[in-house]
């Protein structure tokens, strides 16, 4: 979240589209209602079903799943011909007037730079600004030259017409326009509109797209930086964020840093693309910072086998030629290229999709080793359950080792919400039997395979013997020298550049900033955009001071929320150029005359005047923020509207380039999509109230409010297929079948997509033949391996099905 | 509203033998009966301060456990209710929090670590010692013989790629950075979380 | 009265006398906003947590409705209505349970000493001890709330958390709900809530938006925020003008002497067994009628 979960109560205007809050997030939905009590604000949603979400909405409207690129290019198209964009704040803050290079260009669905054979935007040089030839971008401030990047945006949406929009997504074209409107009516300085998104945004070939349409239209309204607005991003699970930024992932390293890669042989080559100067005369660029970051991670990492003359054990860290994402290593799996694999605390079982392809990679594994509260799909795959796991154990030739992990209220840590603050918890109770906490595990695993190096050797035990461990209790590390380590101390005096004679902190002093990051070796710090978490002041994550000085739901003072404690992002950008806000309505942090006030951390240092100050959008080079993307997305600057894989029509827009041309995939799934020929239907896949993820089938009560799988469609999609509510019917799609029970509802509304009835229909994900709720197939059985171009999210939103009446499962559903 | 004469018969016939019970005069005995309201469980539990371990709203809790965590007392929670204090739940829970007892004490919850030979229909129980002794071999063997210290080109790479790593999003930031640091040192690159699923 | 000071008893049932009060104490209330629910069951959770219910695990029976009906361990359901008119659709979520009536039908009805009690603060309770399970409670509901239980024969509805109350907390439903769509405290603050939130829902076009407070039964200490509250019997078949079944009255009024005078040697020597054996062994003539009255409606 740009913003935060207590700031949406200072919106005007909430934008659900691409999830559901109600239903996922219920207790950060509460400030929805809470700013439509007291703000008077007004909610829209926008999605294939009458959601829980839709049920307190002022304005509904149906989309087909997998058109929200068309519908948001819409909103941009309506905003910009009807002027109802915040001029001096695009102008000023975004990269609008910046000219964009001659030979970039956009035709029959492609950029410039396609290369066919590669399935890729092989040469994306043109997809930058002109330079001048102090190597700063050109600009025209009188918005004039075609070239600049708002006129080219105006050009590429023009095609998205109300009619069009219509066309392709089935919103009916007067519900589209009456929610232009009230989008429009937040271009205004003193009102503001929020989003709230989710996976239904996130899980499509277009995913990262999605949401960048959705930045952009933001930015146009100047809702980027001001209280009440944002792009917010309501992340799944209770930590993902702090996960995410701690990079369980495969070509991350923590704090958004990146591993280096196979064209990065040495350190220099890797340091070299990331100088980062800036493309603005006076602005900041601040990743030029990045060499500080790094180093000061790998000192946190490998102590004092980190050195200058090793480039900082540079060759410690593995360089990924790929990415090894879950659907790149499923496909591994399945194609017999992987021996061992952990699942600690994720039921890939039924995460992944296709799960006929995650079955066939399990069985293909020498060994896996599952880490997890509970019971999983994933840690039986290889036991029979009747017809929802039908399989012979004879025949699975995987060894695997269940570890029990202690859950919630057994261990105390800190973890980071979706707004970016990390709080800490406490331990309220043993796990049961045996279990242990996940830090004990992996300190025992570590261990076990660091005493093993040392002694016998084997392939590069450096890294593994080198690897930081020294903890008061090597075994049973304590969070609080863990959280520590991870922001940072002073390895020798940090004197202070300014006054040589001054220290500005002594050796095995916490560092209170990442300002004092450096790259000589002086500091350590795990991960940097934590820094500050846990200072010479104590551990910040356990502050419990609920104050609100300001009234604005900012609660400075609890917690702790990266980056420097700032809760709104950009917030620099909620005051105008001169450093006056942009409305008193909407005042949030100013310059007063001689220093940045208000109720948050400025995004910079507090003293700098306005006219010496950079942009709000100190992360890039430009200090603007980006209409045009420059060639920081893999299939264009500019969003553009593509079919699903498994597409329902050919693209209107382009028939000959109907779904992403860059979309990655893997040779065993070129026959896995379906056509409408065979599946007229479109299905999504969703996420319930009563329900979390595969875990509460697990919880009695949990079982009780939602007890079995089912698949919503509408009334007419029934009619059709003689389908009657309660119904056992059969969901099939070019990956498999699955059987449910039909729920019938009008909360699946009748659309019309270019120009013919079409059918949505709806399956909730939390089913399985673990838990309580009544034993199902699981619904991964009917979705495809592929993912987004830019970050690789399966396509779990949008894929075409048939149905039809079937009989009940041969093995009765009883618990 | 009128009174059919089967609505009649029926509350005749009933009322003969329950009416009785207060017209009989035994209100006395009811008085002495008369029981006050449930008694309030949490009175002297034991009140910890943890976070909903679903979705990212990440909701404060108090945590109520049995015992006042004194040398013979064994903590048993017992009940869990959302944190007035905390700014964004602000006390309240959704259906998954507010459950999250259930999830504690799930009949589902894994206890001891259990092993299952290749081609076996069954888990057996094992110790902790044989589980981490036997993973940490099977860790270095295969990393050992299918370790990547160069690729074609002759650049070192030093990665390992057929082992992979799946993490949990509901960790502690600790927890998960110790985990980091655990398959990162090992060179593994097939590593994800929950985030894209 | 040792377990009584924390909620006096305004009235008890099946006794002809009200309890003296020398103490006077706030009414409180319960306020449902139907226009705010979004149906997430959190109160169903709540309740089943706190109260320590296991209701069983069922089936999906082509709706949200989980459990489908109340029961003895579900003292709250939700219930969704999908409300079609011309191409507006509205998904209506109400939350069902005991409306806890100022002028209750089931204490009216009871005929068990002291089974069900009304507090000064407008709760209305069932003291199990006292309950005979006959089912007169859920005859005279004019909501159909309480339900019988086949484990121990006793009636169980929502307590309004009686026990949360009495130490100054708020229901466990109330407490829990994300969106405010349930409010807890003094009837009148509820009332005076109720009022700016029908004052919202009529400028979003709601011209009919209103408080659901019946006076058919006194007025209620569960009251709901409706979005149409012309037409109550569009959320799932809130009565729209609930009053105490007239049968109630006849049998406390007409009834009970008629029944005196006819008593046989059975339903006396019931009575004292029950008195002198305890509630489990209550005659099962007793509960069969109460179950017959009840119309069949528990589990």
């Amino acid at each position: 979240m740009t913003n935060s979960w207590n700031d949406i109560k200072n919106t005007d205007l909430v934008l659900i589209m691409g999830g559901n809050a109600a239903e996922a997030h219920p207790c950060g939905f509460k400030w929805v209602t809470e700013a439509k009590a007291n703000n008077g604000a007004k909610l829209i949603v926008v999605d294939p079903r009458f959601t829980r979400s839709a049920a307190v909405a002022d304005v509904y409207a149906p989309i087909r799943p997998g058109t929200d690129i068309a519908f948001l290019a819409g909103v941009m198209r309506y905003l910009l011909s009807n002027n109802k964009i915040h001029q001096e704040y695009v102008k000023a803050f975004t990269n609008a007037a910046f000219i964009v290079k001659e030979g970039f260009a956009f035709n029959d669905g492609l950029f410039a730079g396609f290369d066919a054979d590669r399935k890729a935007y092989a040469d994306r040089s043109t997809w930058d600004y002109e330079l001048d030839e102090q190597g700063m971008a050109k600009v025209d401030e009188t918005l004039q030259n075609p070239r600049c990047a708002i006129n080219l945006l105006k050009a590429h949406v023009e095609r998205y017409t109300p009619e069009m929009v219509e066309r392709i997504t089935g919103t009916p074209k007067a519900k589209f326009l009456q929610i232009c409107e009230m989008i429009a009516t937040t271009s205004v300085p003193d009102r503001t509109m929020t989003s709230m998104y989710a996976l239904g945004w996130t899980q499509h070939t277009t995913g990262a797209q999605n949401i960048r349409s959705m930045a952009m239209i933001q930015l146009l309204l100047g809702n980027m930086g001001m209280p009440g607005g944002g792009v917010n991003a309501l992340r799944g699970h209770s930590n993902v964020q702090g996960i995410t930024d701690l990079a369980l992932l495969s070509t991350s390293t923590p704090g958004y840093l990146v591993l280096p890669n196979d064209r990065e042989a040495t350190y220099a080559d890797y340091m070299k693309p990331r100088a980062f100067k800036p493309l603005r005369p006076g602005q900041t660029s601040y990743w030029q910072n990045y060499e500080k970051f790094f180093v000061s991670q790998q000192k946190a990492l490998f102590g004092t086998a980190a050195t200058k003359d090793n480039d900082w054990a540079y060759d410690y860290l593995p360089k990924f030629d790929t990415s090894y994402d879950v659907l790149k290593m499923v496909d591994m799996m399945a194609a017999g290229q992987m021996n061992g694999l952990f699942c600690q605390g994720l039921n890939i079982m039924l995460a992944s999709p296709d799960k006929t392809k995650v079955m066939t990679g399990l069985a293909k594994l020498k060994w896996m080793v599952v880490i997890d509260p509970l019971e999983t799909e994933t840690a039986r795959f290889w036991e029979n359950h009747g017809e929802f796991n039908n399989v012979d154990p004879k025949s699975i030739q995987t060894e695997i080792i269940q570890l029990p992990a202690s859950a919630y209220a057994e261990e105390e840590g800190s973890a980071t919400n979706s707004s970016r603050v990390i709080m800490w918890h406490w331990k309220a109770a043993d796990g049961p039997g045996e279990s242990r906490s996940d830090i004990e595990i992996v300190s025992d695993l570590h261990l076990r395979l660091k005493a093993l190096y040392a002694k016998d050797g084997g392939a590069f035990p450096d890294p593994i013997v080198k690897l930081t461990w020294n903890y008061t209790r090597p075994r049973h590390p304590d969070p609080a020298e863990v959280l520590k380590e991870m922001n940072g101390y002073a390895l020798e005096d940090l004197p202070d550049p300014a006054d040589p004679g001054k220290v500005l902190l002594r050796a095995g002093q916490l560092l209170p900033s990442f300002a004092l990051m450096r790259a000589d070796g002086k500091t350590s710090g795990g991960i940097w955009i934590y820094t500050g978490v846990y200072t010479e002041a104590g551990n910040m994550s356990m502050r419990r001071d609920a104050s609100d000085p300001t009234g604005l739901g900012i609660y400075p003072k609890w917690g702790f929320s990266w980056p420097a404690n700032r809760r709104v992002l950009y917030n620099r950008a909620s005051a105008d150029p001169s450093g006056k806000p942009w409305s008193e309505r909407k005042k949030y942090v100013w310059w007063n005359g001689s220093r940045w006030t208000g109720g948050d951390v400025p995004d910079y240092a507090p003293t700098v005047a306005p006219d010496k100050a950079v942009g709000p959008f100190i992360m890039n080079q430009e200090g603007t923020a980006r209409l045009f993307a420059r060639a920081a997305m893999p299939d264009g600057p500019f969003p553009e509207h593509y079919e699903p894989m498994d597409a329902y029509i050919a693209n209107p827009l382009h028939p000959k380039v109907s779904t992403n041309p860059v979309v990655r995939v893997f040779a065993a799934d070129a026959k896995s999509f379906g056509t409408p020929d065979k599946f007229p239907i479109v299905a999504t896949s969703y996420r319930l109230a009563e329900h979390f993820h595969y875990w509460t089938k697990n919880v009695h009560d949990n079982a009780v409010l939602q007890p079995e799988l089912f698949v919503e469609m509408g009334e007419r999609l029934a009619k059709a297929k003689d389908i009657q509510n309660g119904d056992w019917v059969e969901i099939s799609s070019q990956r498999g079948a699955i059987k449910a029970k039909a729920c019938v509802t009008k909360r699946i509304r009748p659309i019309m997509v270019d120009g013919k009835p079409c059918d949505v229909l709806g399956l909730p994900i939390h089913y399985g033949f673990i838990g309580f709720a009544r034993k199902a197939h699981p619904m991964n059985v009917l979705t495809p391996s592929v993912g987004d171009a830019s970050v690789n999210t399966p396509e779990y939103k949008a894929f075409l099905v048939d149905v039809k009446k079937t009989t009940p499962p041969a093995q009765p559903a009883v618990a | 509203m009128a009174v059919t004469r089967r609505q009649f018969m029926t509350v005749s016939a009933a009322g003969l033998a329950a009416s009785s019970v207060g017209a009989l005069g035994f209100v006395g005995a009811g008085d002495a009966l008369a029981a006050g309201v449930r008694p309030f469980k949490l009175e002297r539990a034991t009140e910890t301060r943890n976070a909903c371990p679903y979705c990212a709203v990440a909701c404060g809790v108090l945590v109520y456990s049995l015992g006042d965590k004194s040398k013979n007392a064994k903590s048993s929670i017992i009940h869990v209710e959302g944190d007035p204090d905390h700014p964004v739940n602000r006390g309240t829970l959704c259906a998954r929090g507010a459950a999250s007892l259930g999830y504690i004490h799930s009949a589902n919850r894994l206890k001891y670590p259990m092993h299952r030979k290749p081609g076996t229909d069954k888990f057996e129980r094992v110790s902790w010692d044989f589980a981490m002794e036997r993973i940490a071999k099977l860790m270095k063997e295969d990393r050992d013989k299918n370790f990547i210290a160069k690729n074609r080109d002759g650049v070192t790479v030093n990665r390992w790629l057929s082992t992979g790593f799946f993490g949990g999003s509901s960790l502690s930031n600790e927890a998960g950075y110790l985990t980091y640091k655990f398959v990162r040192s090992t060179g593994i690159l097939g590593f994800e979380d929950q985030a894209r699923i | 009265m040792a377990t009584l000071q924390s909620l006096d008893i305004r009235r008890r049932s099946a006794s002809t006398e009200a309890p003296p009060q020398i103490r006077s104490t706030i009414e409180v209330a319960k306020l449902i906003d139907v226009s705010k629910c979004i149906g997430c069951k959190a109160c169903q959770a709540a309740c089943l947590e706190w109260n320590d219910l296991k209701q069983e695990i069922g089936y999906f029976e082509g709706t949200y409705d989980n459990p489908t009906d109340l029961t003895p361990a579900s003292w709250t359901v939700m219930r969704f209505t999908e409300y079609e008119h011309g191409d507006d659709l509205e998904w209506l979520i109400r939350k069902d349970g005991c409306m806890h009536c100022d002028d209750p039908g089931c204490l009216t009805a009871c005929p068990a000493p002291g089974a069900i009690v009304q507090y000064t603060n407008g709760i209305v309770d069932f003291v199990s001890e006292n309950c005979i399970g006959c089912g007169y409670c859920v005859k005279g509901c004019p909501f159909n709330i309480p339900r019988i239980s086949k484990v121990d024969r006793k009636a169980y509805k929502c307590t309004l958390c009686s026990d949360r109350v009495a130490v100054g907390q708020a229901p466990a439903c109330a407490k829990a709900c994300p969106t405010q769509a349930i409010y807890f405290g003094s009837k009148a603050d509820m009332i005076a809530h109720a009022e700016n939130r029908v004052v919202d829902l009529k400028s979003r076009g709601f011209k009919n938006a209103g408080l659901y407070d019946p006076p058919g039964v006194g007025g209620t200490h569960v009251m709901y925020v409706l979005h149409h509250a012309d037409k109550p019997s569009l959320y799932a078949g809130l009565p729209d003008d609930p009053e105490i079944s007239p049968m109630v009255g006849l049998w406390k009024g007409v009834m009970k002497p008629i029944s005196l005078a006819a008593i046989a040697f059975a339903g006396v020597f019931g009575f004292l067994h029950y008195i002198t054996k305890g509630p489990n062994e209550v005659s099962e003539a007793d509960q069969r009628k109460g179950d017959d009255l009840a119309g069949g409606k528990h589990s």
